[in-house]
């Protein structure tokens, strides 16, 4: 009796420990005609409506590479498959989800989560077990300067995002006349990685033309109110004013600078769209200049989707509750894409050389140009920046893709 | 930091705009932080999810403007129906734990704050939403000073809100309950009052301030289902500062916190705003120790 009841845990232990190991290569990397990718992303949370976007993406471009034959590999057709975790915009969870693909569900291919905190926590971990990831919603700089071999990102870096306007400023001031050095640059800009990625790069390029910071404001991270630091704009008067901190920095501003009048010529924010500042404050913010990753009228053009107009038709048929495609779900298809390339690229599911096939990808795609630098990220695709012209986003720069011309100075309300 | 004072000193009609800002903004603070006095006088509760209700009142506004109301009309059913999930709360949690120690009190009402950040964040998602009230903007002294007219509004409902519950308290005789079981309630249970009912009047009544608190912010600032805490905070601040049942001084903290906010925002930059908030709560906490610690000595 007694050892019949030592036994039994024993027996119920091993039993479990053999049914784990049994269940363990139940999603390995590929398994008849299918390859399985993996991702930890965030479905309900802070980050959830773009994570959604993005998975969404995600499952796009998987149906419409799956409906075009698949992934040719040794000549034989795969069908792609996702195997997604929700990581409650949770970076730590981020992280113990991708040891859970890698280590219980033996995925060995991955795609990124969304948001630049939780790919940063998920980094170390691919690095650790060197398996690649493709991610297409991780912006921040730093991503790229830890000398990280596994990681690839497909969209352009944050200190991209408003770098673009001060060349445009520039240009403005010496068109008029004036020298670019005149131009006087008030900044606010969310204490984050990603907010300050943006202001290192705006300061850079602020640099090279030797403009003058006038205000240089952090905003907090549950920013709802900037009232003190537009009305230092109001007693400075700079010529160009730029704010950045995700939708609620967006939307903050866009209430704020039409409550008090700020007259400022040229405003740039990122996350316009994200903010939804057309539909809540109309008119208003007319003329705001925001960058973007990728915009459906860009000329943009690559196998599967055919052009950017394209991809922009086929998301809206197959999703009915978009009005608009967000660049996140774009990005995110390009990066299946991406996937897709280097496994045929590699002719092989080994890590390694799918790894190094991955850093020779160079494709031209609905989304843009993708070539990633020895650091990981896309180098290839510039941001672009459009302007808010009665209601409607237009390209107005760079000048190879700007599709409209620039409004300055902007309608003061 | 010079530079800025400098620029104060040059051009002092900045000055206006900061000041009439703070104000503004600070008599919506004041409503909460009465809220949570009248909890924490009454009850003895300190309730740390009183932002949450705030925020939870600033989406009746952003839900009547989804049906195309004005969002000024979210006053009445944001006042009503926080008073009943007030009293709700009150009878499901706040009332297990009231006689508890204060440990045990924080917790379930930070738990209470969780579940309801979440539950927002599922019924409306995690993006910023306002309230556009569409109300004039004036400019004042050459356009140099703005004010919208929606801040005015909502100061002076702000003052009419406290002038009501002031008059409710001092002449109903629910009021006079509550003032009672503040300051006995064991006196006041032997008097025959019913102290289950006050308790929960008062958490609902809070709960209803801070709807109404939120349905002006929303219209003023921005709202999103994690935005609760500094509410929270700048209510305990106002308290702190005011001491318990101490009105004139819930609305001159809350009023001087607000113009503080915008002040630092303006001289040591908006990185500094929220931080002011809490720096003040230190001070005054060192304020106040001093000055019992010199009344300590008086009796000695």
């Amino acid at each position: 009796m007694t050892t019949k009841m030592k036994t039994l845990p024993f027996a119920v232990l091993s039993a479990s420990a053999l049914a784990l190991a049994l269940a363990a290569p139940a999603y390995a990397k590929v398994e008849g005609d299918t390859i399985t990718l993996g991702s930890a992303i965030s479905f309900t949370g802070k980050y959830s409506t773009n994570g959604i976007h993005a998975k969404n993406g995600y499952d796009l471009a998987v149906k419409q590479i799956n409906a075009a034959g698949g992934v040719k590999v040794g000549g034989k057709s795969y069908k792609l498959k996702i195997v997604y975790y929700d990581d409650e915009s949770t970076p730590a969870r981020t992280g113990q989800l991708l040891e859970r693909l890698i280590n219980q569900d033996g995925v060995k291919f991955m795609l990124g989560p969304y948001s630049s905190a939780t790919t940063k926590a998920a980094a170390p971990i691919i690095e650790k077990y060197k398996i690649p990831m493709v991610e297409a919603e991780g912006a921040s700089r730093s991503l790229f300067t830890k000398g990280y071999k596994y990681l690839f990102a497909v969209l352009s870096t944050s200190e991209q995002y408003l770098a673009s306007t001060i060349a445009l400023a520039a240009q403005i001031a010496e068109k008029s006349g004036k020298k670019a050095s005149d131009v006087k640059v008030a900044m606010a800009f969310e204490n984050d990685p990603f907010s300050q990625d943006v202001r290192a790069g705006v300061i850079e390029d602020v640099k090279k033309f030797g403009m003058k910071i006038i205000i240089d404001d952090k905003l907090p991270r549950d920013l709802n109110d900037m009232s003190a630091t537009l009305t230092k704009t109001k007693a400075l008067k700079p010529d160009l004013l730029l704010v950045s901190g995700h939708s609620k920095g967006a939307v903050t501003a866009g209430r704020q600078i039409q409550e008090m009048k700020i007259a400022v010529p040229m405003i740039a924010l990122t996350h316009c769209e994200a903010g939804k500042l057309v539909s809540k404050f109309g008119a208003a913010v007319d003329d705001f200049l925001c960058p973007t990753q990728w915009a459906e009228t860009l000329s943009y053009k690559g196998d599967l989707f055919g052009t950017a107009a394209d991809y922009d038709k086929l998301f809206k048929a197959t999703f009915a509750n978009y009005k608009n495609v967000p660049y996140q779900s774009a990005q995110a298809s390009a990066a299946v894409m991406v996937w897709k390339a280097a496994f045929e690229n590699a002719q092989s599911f080994d890590t390694e050389k799918v790894r190094d096939a991955l850093s020779a990808v160079e494709l031209n795609t609905f989304y843009g140009k993708i070539k990633f630098s020895s650091a990981g990220n896309n180098i290839a695709k510039p941001m672009v920046l459009r302007q808010i012209q009665n209601g409607t986003y237009n390209v107005v720069a760079p000048a190879e893709w700007a599709s409209h011309k620039v409004n300055y100075p902007r309608k003061a309300n | 930091m010079w530079d800025n004072i400098m620029v104060l000193a040059a051009a002092p009609v900045f000055n206006v705009q900061l000041i009439l800002d703070g104000l503004f903004i600070g008599a919506i603070f004041a409503l909460a932080g009465y809220g949570l006095a009248l909890v924490w006088g009454v009850m003895n509760v300190k309730n740390l999810a009183q932002g949450e209700l705030v925020i939870m009142g600033g989406y009746f506004a952003y839900v009547m403007t989804q049906l195309g109301l004005h969002p000024l009309l979210a006053l009445i059913p944001a006042f009503a129906i926080m008073f009943g999930f007030g009293w709700l709360v009150y009878k499901i949690i706040i009332s297990k734990v009231i006689e508890r120690d204060l440990f045990t009190s924080l917790l379930a009402t930070f738990g209470l704050a969780l579940v309801i950040q979440q539950g927002l964040n599922l019924a409306f998602g995690p993006e910023v939403q306002t309230a556009q009230s569409g109300m004039e903007i004036r400019s004042i002294f050459g356009g140099n000073v703005t004010v919208a007219d929606i801040r005015v509004l909502s100061l002076i409902l702000c003052a009419i809100l406290a002038g009501l519950v002031v008059l409710f308290m001092k002449h109903s005789r629910m009021g006079q309950a509550i003032r009672a079981t503040s300051q006995d309630p064991r006196a006041a249970r032997v008097m025959g009052i019913d102290t289950e009912k006050v308790y929960a009047f008062t958490f609902a009544l809070n709960a209803a301030i801070c709807g109404a608190a939120g349905v002006l912010i929303s219209m003023i600032w921005v709202i999103q289902p994690f935005y609760g805490v500094p509410h929270s905070i700048r209510a305990f601040v106002v308290v702190t500062a005011a001491g318990l049942g101490n009105l004139p001084g819930v609305i001159i903290a809350a009023l001087g916190l607000g113009v503080a906010e915008q002040y630092s925002g303006f001289v040591l930059g908006a990185e500094f705003q929220q931080a002011t908030v809490v720096m003040l709560l230190i001070f005054v906490l060192m304020w106040r120790q001093f000055q019992m610690s010199k009344n300590r000595q008086v009796v000695q």
